[in-house]
């Protein structure tokens, strides 16, 4: 990605926020974004990077927007219109035209995209696709599907969202109950992408996990139910192990070799507190188990000394919760880790219809196969996972493995 | 903006007696009119008395019985003015048919002159 796309990228959530929540239209917000970064791509190359790229970007979308709003001459929008020019005589009216903040409305955005009018699936689409400005293309593959169904799934839930009269606000405290797993779970998708992000330089996309942190900080503050906190608790400690993932050597590094002296403990301090908070709430639920899960990893000094019997019955409780195979093979994972070698491998084989174009599937196929010295089997199971693979730091760490079973074999 | 509430059920799926049903329907219009958000609604006869039409090539044909034959049918709508859907949502969650049927509710569409 260049530079101007990264800035791009990490201005829209804010800016399309502001936009849609003027304009009531997710797609003519979104119109009016892509028009001004249209714009900014073609005059920051030749008159410089302005200091304050998401205010630019803000003001000059805002005033396509108002262009829009005018040329669809709709009755519907002279009071758009007129609450859009106010807010915008407001901002230019500041000492400098972009020296102030985009007002952050994503909470509310968040909140719409997750409406319980509109089916979870467009929800998650939605928010990944406006409020973290993902591509298409990134939101198809977090959901093993297609790029067209993932784009008309979009275009369908903007269009009910403009014409159902969805509105843009954070819901009153006796609808929140009802709204808020939806509102998670993208939370958790956003942060999840932001480490497994297959087209970036780097595997680890600081700014979406930021954002991803950010958001469940906000949501912690706003509602401090027990899944929230557990989904806070998680991403901390998934956050605190990000200067450890990677070296100026090493792009990738598993977290069985990461060096723990980088573990940010903090953060880890903070995630164990928020664990203890939704602990106290005696609601078990599935971010809390992961978040556990996470815990234990941060408390152990090393791999060999993690606590693995227990987080083989975490993810069992996990899997009670949400069968899903992806959860049955980080279970049979922890059975091998564990001891049970033999036993997690033909576990693990029993999933291979669901998860025959997963990746991890086959490479912890091939780290079980290694361990029960069947070379063969192994080396062509890294070979699947090679193939299947669309991150080139995921493909040289996956090839340089392959290597040492070749050496081992 | 305008909303449609069509209440759909079940013509013998009434947990009440009819008269208590119909005090209940009273309170909730009452809860309306203090509101100030009832632009019509009505309750409609049985479905046996359904009759529908349709013109093909000029023709109308004239059938006994309603369009489509469901375990759910439309008995009754409220138009009422809402801010958004959600304040529509919650006043359909209000209507006592709600308990046993289902309310959907839908925008009522605009058109620019």
């Amino acid at each position: 990605m260049n530079n101007l796309a990264r800035i791009f990228r990490a201005e829209s959530g804010k800016v399309l926020a502001s936009l849609a929540y003027w304009s009531r239209d997710l797609q003519l917000a979104e119109d009016a974004l892509q028009d001004a970064c249209e714009q900014a791509a073609s005059k920051w190359p030749i008159q410089g990077v302005p200091s304050n790229t998401g205010a630019w970007l803000h003001l000059v979308a805002k005033r396509k927007l108002i262009d829009k709003l005018r040329q669809q001459q709709s009755q519907k929008n002279d009071q758009k219109l007129r609450l859009i020019e106010e807010s915008l005589y407001v901002d230019s009216d500041t000492i400098a035209e972009t020296e102030y903040e985009v007002p952050d409305e994503r909470l509310r955005l968040i909140f719409t995209c997750c409406h319980p009018a509109l089916n979870e699936e467009a929800q998650v689409a939605l928010t990944l696709r406006t409020l973290c400005g993902l591509e298409v293309r990134e939101i198809a593959r977090a959901y093993l599907t297609s790029e067209a169904a993932i784009g008309q799934r979009i275009t369908r839930a903007k269009k009910k969202i403009r014409d159902a009269g969805i509105s843009y606000e954070v819901p009153k405290s006796e609808q929140l109950s009802v709204r808020l797993p939806s509102v998670l779970k993208v939370i958790y998708l956003i942060y999840n992408e932001s480490y497994t992000a297959y087209q970036g330089q780097s595997l680890t996309r600081l700014d979406l996990a930021s954002e991803a942190v950010r958001l469940s900080l906000v949501m912690v503050k706003l509602i401090p139910n027990p899944e929230v906190l557990g989904l806070a608790a998680l991403m901390l400690f998934h956050d605190s192990r990000r200067l450890s993932r990677c070296s100026d050597v090493e792009p990738y590094i598993p977290l069985e070799q990461q060096d723990r002296s980088f573990w940010d403990q903090k953060q880890i301090e903070q995630a164990n507190q928020f664990i203890q908070q939704a602990l106290q709430f005696k609601q078990r639920g599935p971010y809390q188990i992961q978040a556990a899960i996470s815990a234990l990893h941060a408390k152990a000094k090393s791999w060999e000394t993690t606590d693995w019997p227990q987080i083989q019955l975490l993810y069992m409780s996990l899997l009670q919760l949400q069968p899903s195979p992806v959860i049955a093979l980080n279970l049979g994972i922890a059975k091998a880790n564990a001891g049970q070698v033999q036993q997690a491998y033909s576990d693990v084989l029993a999933l291979s219809g669901a998860l025959q174009h997963y990746q991890p599937y086959h490479a912890a196929c091939a780290e079980l196969e290694s361990r029960l010295l069947l070379s063969e089997k192994a080396y062509c199971s890294i070979s699947k996972a090679i193939g299947l693979t669309k991150n080139s730091i995921e493909r040289d760490f996956l090839i340089k493995k392959r290597g040492l079973l070749a050496q081992k074999g | 903006m305008q909303f449609l509430a069509l209440i759909y059920a079940g013509e013998d799926q009434d947990d009440v007696d009819m008269e208590t049903l119909i005090a209940q329907y009273q309170v909730f219009e009452e809860q309306l009119d203090t509101a100030g958000i009832m632009h019509g609604g009505n309750a409609l006869e049985p479905i046996s008395t359904a009759t529908s039409v349709r013109v093909r090539n000029g023709q109308s044909k004239v059938i006994d019985g309603p369009f489509a034959e469901t375990k759910e049918q439309l008995g009754g709508y409220y138009l009422l003015e809402c801010k958004d859907l959600d304040e529509a949502l919650e006043w359909a969650a209000k209507i006592p048919s709600a308990r046993y049927g289902t309310i959907e509710v839908r925008p009522v569409m605009v058109f620019d002159q």
